[in-house]
């Protein structure tokens, strides 16, 4: 081939994935576009404060809305606190063998596992064996497992990237291990390790499988008082309202759609902040 | 010397966390396969995997898992078929063309699509993507494979996109150097340089990919439908594995019953489907990174 030939090849494929990326991009804001098209018309006040029904117009998220606030924070409190000592652990105090090697496989296979399964496990172990019946206890227990791996690979990485000098400043001082890790590795990890925690907690929030799973229902007409009330979560509402043949429920299920994107939004917007602000290093 | 005694309960507290990860997949596998145990006792494993009809719910009943299986490689192939070239494109030309700048306000945009909710992407598929394929295609049914592997594979285009940047971005400059030294075009090195170069993480991310479909759930009940069945049409309503299992849990069946068992017989299978493709994807990953450092 001639070079004429080959340069108009050349030039032909850096537009085609030019036009690649952009498709991408353009996807991106169609899907919100159509959301905001479909949903901004019940996007109200008492959208925000009613009740589901089977009336469209008097329809609203309240209840879910509220489900999801307690689904998460239960989970935020189940799961950070587990995540972060076995990270402490993995980073800090694990010898490096065969055993962590497994551990650490398992972990990545646990984070790649179908949510739906965790839906399994929740229903035959928190709602059967332990007895708990579909109520928040087992929703956010479920999804503190789903978000497990996830937050503990995330603050590995932070963890990892703390300076050595850090660690052996505080020993030449005469600290002890314990005192190394949570008076100097965590406080400096943490700025990267709340970025995974947000990051993670939105994956939560968005998911509705296991929550099916677990029972949690889409009509519920009052508010959880309790971590063992019965709940619904924006994303079961959501499937709900989108499962019906109904136009109106499909304007309902946009607009429940727009509500969680928002709390999404806010979180990751949080995250980023935390990440640009408050990391001291980078990995 | 109390001091000496904080260590060690610490270190026993940490342990304890880690355990329970470890104890997750334990009990996932000891569960699917104590359900699964059960419903093979009453149907055989040879009429489960190669069965042609899927009616566990209906009597005269039949466990045969194929038509499942066959609904779920429809959205996992008709998927993949979209976002790989789409990815690969996408991760070039972020990788080999694009300035930083571009390249740093595209990335997060694209990290936006994998962080949208599956039940949202069912819904798109259900009222933006199907609708628009009834147009172009009249005997489209309402639930049909076709729209929902449309989105789940909007779904995994930026993983494949990202793993594969991460993949390109890895190798040495001097791969490029010398290709452009010899006179070679961006495409040439792009196409017989890089990408050849990257194939064991391009392929690591392929698979990792197919398994995140695989498991795919709400967008795939929402806008695929509900009908198992054998057929190799994209344009008509399925069934998947993971659709079945929300289908059973959304009913209200009681433990212990055939209907239940049935779940984690699926769920089993689909287990060790995602669980032999995701430990080939990350083994493949990380051998490829222990290389270039």
């Amino acid at each position: 081939m001639n070079r004429p030939q080959r340069k108009r090849k050349e030039k032909l494929f850096i537009w085609t994935c030019r036009i690649a990326t952009w498709t991408a991009v353009a996807v991106l804001f169609i899907l919100l576009f159509h959301v905001m098209r479909e949903g901004i018309e019940w996007l109200d006040f008492q959208f925000l404060d009613s009740f589901p029904s089977r009336k469209p117009e008097r329809a609203g998220l309240k209840s879910a809305l509220w489900g999801s606030v307690w689904l998460i924070g239960l989970t935020a409190m189940i799961s950070v606190p587990l995540s972060i000592g076995s990270a402490l652990y993995l980073e800090e105090y694990a010898p490096q063998n065969r055993w962590t090697r497994i551990v650490e496989i398992n972990l990545a296979n646990l984070a790649g596992m179908p949510s739906i399964l965790y839906g399994l496990l929740g229903l035959a172990v928190f709602v059967r064996y332990f007895g708990l019946e579909s109520s928040l206890w087992s929703g956010s227990l479920t999804l503190s497992l789903l978000v497990l791996p996830v937050v503990v690979i995330a603050a590995k990485g932070a963890i990892r990237s703390v300076p050595q000098s850090i660690r052996e400043g505080a020993y030449a001082l005469g600290a002890r291990r314990w005192q190394v890790v949570f008076h100097h590795v965590l406080p400096s990890a943490l700025p990267g390790i709340m970025t995974g925690v947000i990051l993670a907690l939105s994956r939560a929030m968005g998911e509705s499988a296991p929550l099916i799973m677990v029972g949690a229902l889409s009509y519920i007409a009052f508010l959880p008082e309790g971590p063992s009330d019965p709940f619904t979560a924006l994303p079961v509402q959501i499937y709900n309202w989108a499962a019906r043949p109904q136009d109106d429920f499909h304007g309902l299920a946009a607009g429940g759609i727009i509500v969680l994107l928002v709390l999404l939004l806010t979180l990751n917007a949080g995250a980023v902040f935390i990440r640009n602000k408050l990391q001291r290093y980078k990995s | 010397m109390f001091s000496r005694s904080i260590d060690h309960a610490v270190h026993l507290v940490l342990v304890l966390c880690v355990i329970i990860t470890i104890l997750t997949t334990v009990i996932v596998v000891g569960l699917l396969g104590k359900e699964s145990f059960l419903f093979f006792q009453q149907v055989p494993v040879w009429d489960f995997l190669f069965g042609t009809r899927w009616e566990p719910l209906l009597e005269p009943k039949s466990f045969g898992v194929l038509p499942l299986v066959v609904g779920t490689l429809k959205i996992v192939f008709g998927s993949i078929a979209i976002a790989l070239p789409l990815g690969l494109m996408i991760a070039t030309y972020l990788s080999e063309f694009a300035s930083t700048r571009f390249r740093s306000i595209i990335k997060p945009v694209l990290e936006v699509l994998a962080g949208i909710p599956t039940v949202v992407y069912g819904y798109f598929a259900l009222t933006f993507v199907t609708p628009i394929l009834r147009t172009l295609f009249p005997d489209t049914q309402i639930f049909n494979a076709a729209s929902a592997a449309i989105v789940v594979g909007i779904m995994i285009l930026p993983m494949i996109s990202s793993l594969c940047d991460d993949a390109f971005q890895s190798l040495p400059n001097s791969l490029r150097e010398g290709a452009y030294a010899l006179g070679a075009t961006q495409f040439e090195v792009a196409v017989q340089v890089i990408l050849p170069s990257a194939a064991a993480r391009v392929g690591a991310a392929v698979i990792l990919a197919l398994s995140r479909a695989i498991g795919e759930t709400m967008a795939v009940t929402l806008a695929a439908g509900a009908t198992p069945q054998m057929s190799l049409g994209f344009l008509e309503s399925i069934q998947t594995m993971t659709a079945y299992i929300v289908q059973v849990s959304l009913g209200d069946i009681p433990a212990g019953g055939i209907e239940y068992q049935t779940c984690y017989a699926v769920g089993l299978l689909l287990f060790l489907m995602t669980f032999v493709m995701n430990v080939i994807g990350n083994h493949f990953i990380n051998q490829s990174r222990k290389i270039h450092q």
